[in-house]
């Protein structure tokens, strides 16, 4: 069965004039995230951009019911409410939405623990590649190469990969998506919902603000990512991994789009060197060999 | 009624109030000496003795904040920690007030390091004053007990809707055992009413907390509203230990309770198990020294007791405070904000501060007999202190 805009529903959880920036990409994923399950869904979000999307208490910019909390507590958060869920015996699913600190970083240790007793929540993390509520600083999901306002001359480093650490936590379902391929992004929504336990989504969000690109592009840079073969987008139930319809063709080597394409676009790679770029490349291909390792 | 005393620890009198008050959500992180409190209410929720669900967390952090989970989605829960663990969660402790979430916590009060220490002071408890908490403070394992199951429905109360710690000092009372009345659960049933909270969070219902405020005035109302809200606990806290007293005859008197202070010139102020030395004191220098010398227990820290030590001190000769945990630079927590409360009502007494028993040294009632008799022949003869604040060591510095 595919899904299609059509059947998607037609509620509004992401209400027009919130205090997002031009061409966000968390406004889109949290849209998305509405389709999918609006009106179950719980979440608890720590500091980052989405703490200022929402607008101003006391009103909200979004329809859902939104536990905000401090840092490096979401997913212990997240899991507290939904024992209680349990308890009470209301249907809900509850999601922990942080960005890449509050995952990959200061909020790793309550990730990788709520991963490893099996919560019964979803963790999406919403990868825009640095600290942009604060100014657009370096992260561990910060690319090699790249600019940031602690990386002034390129990141020196290469992006930690937390897909993979949280597939080695062996829980039931890890998933990759993109906002620019919204029906597998839901669709992976909702098969995690379907699931119980732990589920994690790496959510690729890049940010026109912090990645230098014209607000307009954000989708086109989203899906170049995708066609270049630097963000691969798959899913793993109980572990065993399977690449995305829309990642499938770059299997193979010779499809994908020679990554200066999505480059050379955003600002943030402006002045990398040569062998950065080839730094780069063999990244891609390493992260699709280990991958592949797992299919 | 024929009363049968069970032998508990302070950290069993936790662990079995918490199962008489129903608690459904019990998340926490082990850290000696608070430990057997949780080991003891896994073992009953296993059992089968006790209808909750145990998370075990990776962190303090980590228990506070699923504890708040699960308590701002509507039902009873429950951590317990000490020392560098609340630290760690103190973080939380801001934020869970701030929501206005009733929340209970057991602190077994424990040194910071370094060096690692796992003596009882009370830097841990009183490094939390300002965070919004209602901070109680145990004499003995029964009083653990009782405020443990009253504090439930203090934070539940809607005149207060805020967060409370139960504090038991490491080891003389977490470890020690004391015969305690286990009220039964008839009783506790009766006495605790089902949860009430000021909002749940419901799929379905867009329900938003703690977004950034677009009026500053009213996120200043919001803490504003939290010292009200800690005025309104101190009626609160008198109903319900009234109200306790009632049940099971065990009455200790809100925020304070005076021991033979209906006569007294002196008076000692302290909390903790170390009152029950406090009180030999009094006897002692009642008895052998023929002083007229009352003690003022702290019970509650936060709504802190001012009406009730004005009270008393305002027509003493002189006032010891013994803190077991201080300000360096500045003085005892307690001493502090008994002499800023009293000063600002007009009392006059000489209230000297007597900083003892931090990082866990030991202090008997004979150091307390000792430093009175002190302080007491120094008022007589100067008329008030020389030095208001005196760090105690037996035998002299």
């Amino acid at each position: 069965m595919v899904l299609t805009i059509k059947d998607l529903p037609k509620d509004k959880y992401v209400m027009p004039g919130n205090a997002a920036c031009p061409g966000c990409p968390e406004n889109l994923g949290l849209k998305f995230v509405g389709m999918a399950l609006g009106e179950k869904a719980i979440l608890t979000i720590p500091a980052g951009c989405t703490s200022v999307i929402q607008g101003l208490l006391p009103g909200s910019g979004l329809k859902f019911p939104i536990i905000n909390v401090p840092f490096a507590s979401s997913d212990a958060v997240a899991a507290g409410v939904s024992v209680a869920k349990k308890l009470i015996g209301e249907d809900a699913v509850v999601i922990a939405w942080a960005g890449d600190g509050g995952t990959a970083d200061i909020g790793f240790a309550t990730l990788s623990g709520a991963a490893e007793r099996n919560d019964n929540i979803i963790h999406i993390c919403v990868d825009n590649e640095a600290y942009m509520n604060t100014g657009i600083q370096r992260s561990s999901q910060t690319p090699l190469g790249a600019w940031t306002t602690t990386t002034w001359k390129g990141k020196k480093e290469r992006k930690k990969d937390l897909p993979m650490i949280m597939l080695m936590h062996k829980i039931p379902y890890v998933a990759t998506a993109s906002v620019a391929y919204p029906l597998d992004f839901i669709e992976k929504l909702r098969k995690a919902a379907s699931i119980k336990g732990f589920k994690y989504i790496h959510l690729h969000a890049p940010c026109p603000v912090g990645w230098r690109f014209d607000p307009m592009k954000t989708v086109s840079v989203a899906k170049l990512a995708v066609e270049t073969g630097m963000w691969i987008l798959f899913e793993a139930i109980n572990g065993k991994v399977v690449i995305s319809p829309p990642s499938k063709p770059y299997v193979d080597k010779t499809k994908r789009k020679p990554i200066k394409e999505y480059l050379s676009i955003q600002g943030r790679f402006r002045n990398i060197t040569e062998e950065i770029l080839k730094d780069l490349e063999r990244q891609v291909d390493e992260n699709w060999e280990t991958l592949l390792k797992f299919t | 009624m024929g009363l049968v005393l069970t032998t508990l620890t302070g950290n069993y009198a936790v662990s079995y109030a918490v199962k008489l008050s129903r608690v459904k959500v019990v998340s926490a992180y082990p850290i000696t000496p608070q430990t057997t409190i949780v080991e003891k209410i896994a073992q009953l929720i296993e059992d089968g003795e006790m209808d909750a669900e145990m998370i075990r967390v990776e962190s303090e952090h980590s228990a506070l904040a699923a504890a708040y989970g699960a308590a701002s989605a509507g039902v009873r829960a429950f951590t317990a920690t000490s020392s560098h663990g609340l630290l760690y969660m103190h973080e939380m402790l801001w934020w869970v007030a701030g929501s206005r979430i009733p929340l209970v916590m057991a602190v077994a009060t424990r040194t910071i390091g370094p060096p690692w220490n796992i003596w009882t002071d009370h830097s841990d408890l009183m490094d939390q004053r300002d965070t919004g908490w209602l901070i109680a403070m145990a004499e003995n394992n029964q009083e653990v007990l009782d405020e443990t199951i009253k504090m439930f429905k203090i934070t539940e109360d809607p005149r207060v809707y805020l967060p409370g710690i139960v504090g038991l000092d490491a080891f003389i009372l977490t470890h020690t055992s004391e015969p305690v009345d286990i009220p039964t659960q008839e009783v506790v049933d009766q006495f605790l009413p089902d949860r009430r909270q000021p909002y749940v969070f419901k799929a379905g219902d867009p329900l938003i907390m703690g977004n950034i405020p677009k009026d500053l005035e009213l996120n200043m109302r919001m803490r504003e509203d939290i010292d009200k809200a800690m005025e309104r606990a101190k009626k609160v806290i008198d109903e319900v230990d009234f109200e306790w007293g009632k049940l099971t005859g065990r009455r200790y008197g809100g925020l304070t309770e005076c021991y033979r202070c209906e006569d007294a010139k002196h008076f000692i102020i302290g909390m903790g198990a170390w009152v029950g030395d406090m009180r030999e004191a009094v006897d002692k220098l009642r008895s052998k020294y023929g002083v007229k010398v009352g003690l003022i227990k702290i019970r509650y820290v936060r709504p802190f007791p001012r009406e009730d030590l004005i009270k008393w001190l305002s027509n003493a000769s002189s006032a010891v405070v013994f803190d077991r945990s201080f300000s360096p630079g500045s003085g005892g927590h307690l001493f502090l904000e008994t002499v800023a409360h009293a000063s600002v009502a007009g009392v006059r007494t000489p209230i000297k501060n007597c900083l003892a028993g931090i990082a866990g040294v030991d202090v008997t009632y004979e150091d307390i007999v000792d430093v009175v008799l002190k302080s007491i022949s120094e008022v007589e003869e100067v008329g008030t202190f020389k030095e208001f604040i005196e760090w105690y060591y037996r035998g002299g510095r």
